[in-house]
């Protein structure tokens, strides 16, 4: 091959060009993110869910009207027809859901793209779609021996047109200044006078029209289907967030700049699309830590302390109930199968995994979006252990968290130099980078064939040995993180969360307090992962997925991110949840995420957090309005 | 829904076995596990498939008398989660056996659970080699051909192309890799002329099209090999004809001849390209017509490989379970070992020596008709005709 002359000097031409083509794409659904995040801090996970319904949407339009209006005129009322159902879900469910304690939307899109998952399988049935070319764009245009599709020319024009829209849209008119107004300071932008309501409104519109138009366009060159929605979803978070939360140009630079690097690097490595995203995101946000053109957040005027009841240790009578609880759930192997107690078994490894997240995101204030890599490299910690040293299961067991702890304290290292989201994308960049190690890394990890056969000894074969065991640590751990946040640390690092100004004002190192609670609670998801392993007898890169990641998120944030130990409740609930419906229902995914949706309508705190509420309200002599009337004060501050 | 297939099957039998309300105590249960939620297009008429031969078994009498019934859990494409399934089918509901899984890892974590647990395993569709030979246990058979198998089938056609230049494309993961490796190596062995000039790894689902068919183009080869299938295989298909990629060069596509596949490209299916498949229309066998109308009968459609697998696999179950006259793991290993069976694709027998079956599969090569997509001048190959030899076979697989 050496031999052979290199490619033309037009193929570099037609590969940036191609790249830009992909760029195009991916700012639209992008910039329609950024936007909606922007302005109503919603982490909207359903984008893609958007997305994809628009590419549905289009098709099935496109196959009816035919000819070159009708083609096109498919497109944007698809995009339309999508936008509006975004308006109903804006103003249904997220409008319900605004005060909750921040992330807590992301629970309701969570649910919305489970259930939108199974529905359009429903409805357009479970085959890939291949739709139409788009009329006078069929072909491609010769450059100099090389074909450009005449489509991807289009996409180049597109994206630029789009962008300059928007800009003119922000810039030139009174709805724009108000978007850039409440993205900078949206309590201030309340507090002029400004309706909020069809602002988030419209401004949510906006968005899930650019995501659903960017889907339709996919149409003349991609089948569409059921899965399209992840594929997109994580990559345009990692463009938003490289060009900077809320900002346009930001997004569009950094669309380009990844698919740029993604078109030349796979002439180099072929194999760096699986992780080329993740990679340029984690130096990005090391060398600028609020993306390429965003700005520093301002420091949090809301003070997370004031919403919520002062957190107490339990008294004599709870640590008594807590104990019967812990009794009952141990007499479990006394009445129940091998199949329950397994279930048990896998439930308590989930306590484990959801509080050590809780601790970091309750106590802490971090939320991390990739906490299964902790987990994982625990798993894999074992399997290494277990596998290629030939150690003991006890010892394994012992030494395996450490391989979480080791990653937490590099990882957590450059994380806690960020902070909100910043911090959490972060974090879901070294997880998957971790994830793409292990999948890549065939010799060692055995890639994305695992490793197998890492079952536990005699002594803990049995599955009421064994769950025993997982029960014993779940109780272990989920007491010391309550010691913790009830020490000294505990309170500094509470202080942290609600006020780093304050606390690094009084002396408090507020880094190294975070990084501490971030090794802590990688190690804890470490030990949860070991124990998963032998529970399993294998470990798989899945160990280190996103989909865990987004599990042990959903978990807190069903039991209460605002309370000491919600994390326990809500890994039972959900985890047990999924398990049953998975074993019982086809649609488990549709039930699952409109239960999701249920519990986020009903319960705006989280399942504990509600609970904690209702027995306030029931001990306090107030009436039950007084605490109902103090939310809009609180919002205001 | 699947509930109510578990009722059906079973008023069913009650009707065409005429057996008595003794029929619950007299019933063997089959589990089955696959990926339902995150490959429909696959596991819908794979479902269609298994159903019917339950159906077909039962009206036949049953399994020396019994009732077939077949419990089927979702996994949602998660090693972890088949593996809570396969703890609940064998706990909980008792079945004689696993059978199902699409995904390789997942094929490969049920069988390790097998393994562990002792309890019989027939792989339904996982391709990977690791399932019957470097990872292969004594509890584990294997119905489809696996990469190996197929790889050999399109080296056998690729090798008689004058192509000397090679380009790969494949998904990234266990299932391209080991694909592309296999083809590699057996090309390389019956024709040391041939050079590698290019490979590209998109990752699974998520191809970037463009830059790829830019690429392998920019290398210049002669002919290309690729792995990729579903929607990367669409996007793929979709940029390579409107870039020309695949104008005056010879394509070699693995799968792309199954109609879960070649359906949906339509109009846009490129000619030419040899591939693997099931060219349902235009196989002349009694025992494929015979299927072929049962099918069609029932559920008013064409089916697809997946019927087949689905069809074959509780089929294979059933007569396994026949033989041995029992659920005992051991005595349905010793039954399994060597057993012959006809299938829709002809008879096929599950090696003792390493459990593979040796369902073979079509090779021919695609081509345009009404705006469809089909494959033409294809012809079966016998899965036996592909292994190698069992001196070979036996160093891959670790001793049981």
């Amino acid at each position: 091959m050496q031999l052979q002359p290199g490619p033309p000097m037009a193929f570099y031409v037609v590969q940036f060009l191609t790249g830009l083509a992909s760029a195009a794409s991916l700012f639209l659904v992008a910039s329609g993110l950024s936007i909606i995040f922007g302005v109503t801090r919603i982490v909207n996970f359903a984008h893609g869910a958007f997305y994809m319904i628009g590419a549905y949407v289009a098709f099935t339009l496109t196959e009816r009207l035919s000819g070159t209006f009708g083609f096109w005129g498919s497109i944007v009322a698809a995009a339309f027809a999508v936008a509006l159902i975004g308006v109903i879900v804006e103003m249904v469910l997220l409008r319900r859901i605004y005060h909750a304690p921040e992330l807590f939307q992301l629970l309701a899109t969570f649910g919305l793209t489970l259930m939108v998952e199974d529905l359009v399988v429903l409805i357009w049935g479970p085959d890939d779609l291949v739709g139409r070319r788009a009329p006078g764009f069929k072909g491609a245009v010769d450059f100099f021996g090389q074909n450009i599709p005449s489509y991807d020319l289009f996409l180049i024009v597109l994206g630029p047109v789009v962008l300059g829209i928007l800009w003119l849209l922000f810039q030139r008119t009174r709805w724009g200044v108000l978007v850039r107004a409440a993205t900078q300071d949206r309590d201030m932008v309340a507090a002029l006078g400004v309706n909020q309501k069809w602002l988030f409104t419209s401004v949510f519109a906006v968005g899930v029209f650019l995501a659903a138009l960017g889907g339709a366009l996919q149409i003349p060159r991609d089948a569409v289907h059921h899965a399209m929605d992840l594929r997109i979803i994580v990559e345009v978070f990692v463009v938003v967030v490289i060009g900077g939360l809320g900002s346009i140009i930001g997004a569009f630079v950094a669309a380009v700049l990844v698919s740029e690097l993604n078109a030349f690097g796979i002439l180099i490595f072929p194999k760096i699309s699986i992780i080329l995203v993740f990679l340029v995101m984690a130096v990005v946000l090391i060398v600028r830590p609020w993306g390429l053109f965003g700005r520093p957040e301002a420091p949090a005027r809301k003070t997370p302390g004031l919403t919520v009841n002062p957190w107490r240790p339990l008294t004599s009578n709870e640590r008594l109930a807590a104990l019967a609880a812990l009794v009952i759930a141990a007499t479990l192997p006394l009445f129940a199968g091998n199949y329950a107690l397994t279930v048990g078994s896998e439930i308590a490894i989930f306590v484990i995994f959801a509080v050590s997240l809780h601790f970091l995101m309750a106590v802490g204030g971090l939320a991390s979006f990739g906490h299964a890599a902790y987990f994982g490299l625990g798993a894999y910690g074992v399997a290494f252990l277990a596998k290629m040293a030939g150690l003991p299961m006890i010892v394994c067991l012992l030494l395996g968290p450490l391989l979480g702890c080791m990653g937490a304290a590099v990882f957590g290292f450059f994380a806690v130099q960020l902070s909100g989201v910043y911090f959490a994308m972060l974090t879901l960049a070294f997880a998957q980078i971790v994830w793409s190690i292990a999948f890549q890394w065939v010799s060692v990890t055995g890639g994305d064939n695992g490793i197998l056969g890492v079952w536990p000894e005699k002594w803990a074969a049995s599955p009421s040995h064994f769950y025993w065991l997982a029960l014993g640590v779940a109780a272990l751990v989920t007491v010391a993180l309550r010691v913790a946040v009830f020490s000294p640390f505990g309170y500094g690092l509470r202080a942290t969360r609600d006020s780093a100004l304050r606390s690094e004002a009084i002396g408090v190192n507020v880094k190294r307090m975070q990084w501490t609670a971030f090794v802590i609670s990688g190690t804890t998801a470490g030990i949860g992962g070991a124990l998963f392993a032998y529970l399993k007898g294998s470990v798989f890169p899945d160990n280190l997925g996103i989909s865990l990641s987004v599990d042990a998120l959903v978990m807190v944030l069903l039991g209460g991110v605002e309370t000491v130990s919600g994390g326990v409740i809500g890994a039972i609930v959900y985890k047990a949840l999924n398990i049953w419906l998975v074993s019982q229902t086809d649609l488990s995914k549709l039930v699952l995420g409109g239960f999701i949706v249920l519990i986020v309508v009903v319960f705006p705190k989280g399942i504990v957090g509600m609970l904690e509420m209702l027995a306030q309200r029931r001990k306090s002599t107030s009436p039950p309005g007084a605490s109902l009337l103090a939310k809009p004060i609180e919002s205001a501050e | 829904m699947r509930a109510r297939n578990y009722f059906v099957g079973a008023a069913f039998a009650l009707l065409a076995g005429g057996m008595a309300h003794s029929a619950l105590a007299q019933e063997i249960k089959i589990g089955e596990i696959n990926s339902y939620s995150l490959l429909p297009a696959f596991t819908e008429p794979y479902r269609k498939g298994w159903q019917l031969a339950v159906e077909e078994i039962n009206a036949a009498g049953g399994i020396n008398g019994k009732k077939l019934v077949v419990v089927s859990k979702d996994d949602g494409g998660k090693p972890a989660d088949a593996q809570t399934a396969a703890n609940e089918l064998v706990s909980s509901e008792g079945v004689a056996m696993l059978t199902g899984t699409f995904l390789s890892n997942i094929g490969l974590a049920v069988s390790d659970f097998a393994n562990q647990k002792k309890v019989f395993f027939l792989a339904a569709e996982p391709l990977t080699d690791a399932v019957t030979w470097s990872k292969g246990n004594k509890y584990t058979f294997r119905l489809r051909p696996s990469n190996y198998m197929q790889a050999a089938m399109l080296v056998e056609a690729a090798s008689k192309l004058p192509a000397k230049r090679w380009a790969t494309i494949a998904p990234n993961y266990e299932y391209g890799q080991s694909a592309v490796a296999v083809f590699k190596k057996l090309m390389s062995a019956k024709r040391p002329d041939i050079q590698w000039v290019d490979e590209q790894w998109p990752p699974q689902g998520k191809i970037d099209a463009g830059p790829v068919v830019q690429a392998v183009a920019a290398a210049n080869p002669e002919a290309i090999l690729n792995v990729t299938f579903g929607a990367d295989l669409v996007k793929l298909v979709r940029e390579g004809n409107t870039r020309g990629l695949f104008k005056g060069r010879e394509v070699v596509s693995f799968l792309t001849g199954e109609p879960e596949y070649l359906d949906p490209l339509k109009d846009e299916t490129p000619e030419g390209w040899i591939v693997t498949g099931y060219p349902w229309y235009s196989i002349k066998t009694p025992e494929h017509d015979a299927f072929l109308k049962a099918y069609q009968a029932k559920y008013n459609d064409y089916p697809r490989l997946g019927s087949i697998v689905g069809y074959q696999t509780i089929k294979s179950a059933a007569a396994i379970l026949a033989k041995a006259g029992s659920t005992d793991p051991e005595k349905l290993i010793a039954a399994a070992e060597g057993l012959s069976m006809s299938s829709p694709l002809g008879e096929i027998t599950f090696r003792k020596i390493d459990h593979q079956s040796t369902l073979g599969a079509y090779v021919g090569k695609t081509a345009l008709k009404d705006g469809k997509g089909v494959m033409v001048d294809s012809s079966y190959k016998k899965g036996s005709d592909y292994l190698p030899s069992d001196a070979e076979v036996e160093k891959l697989r670790p001793k049981d």
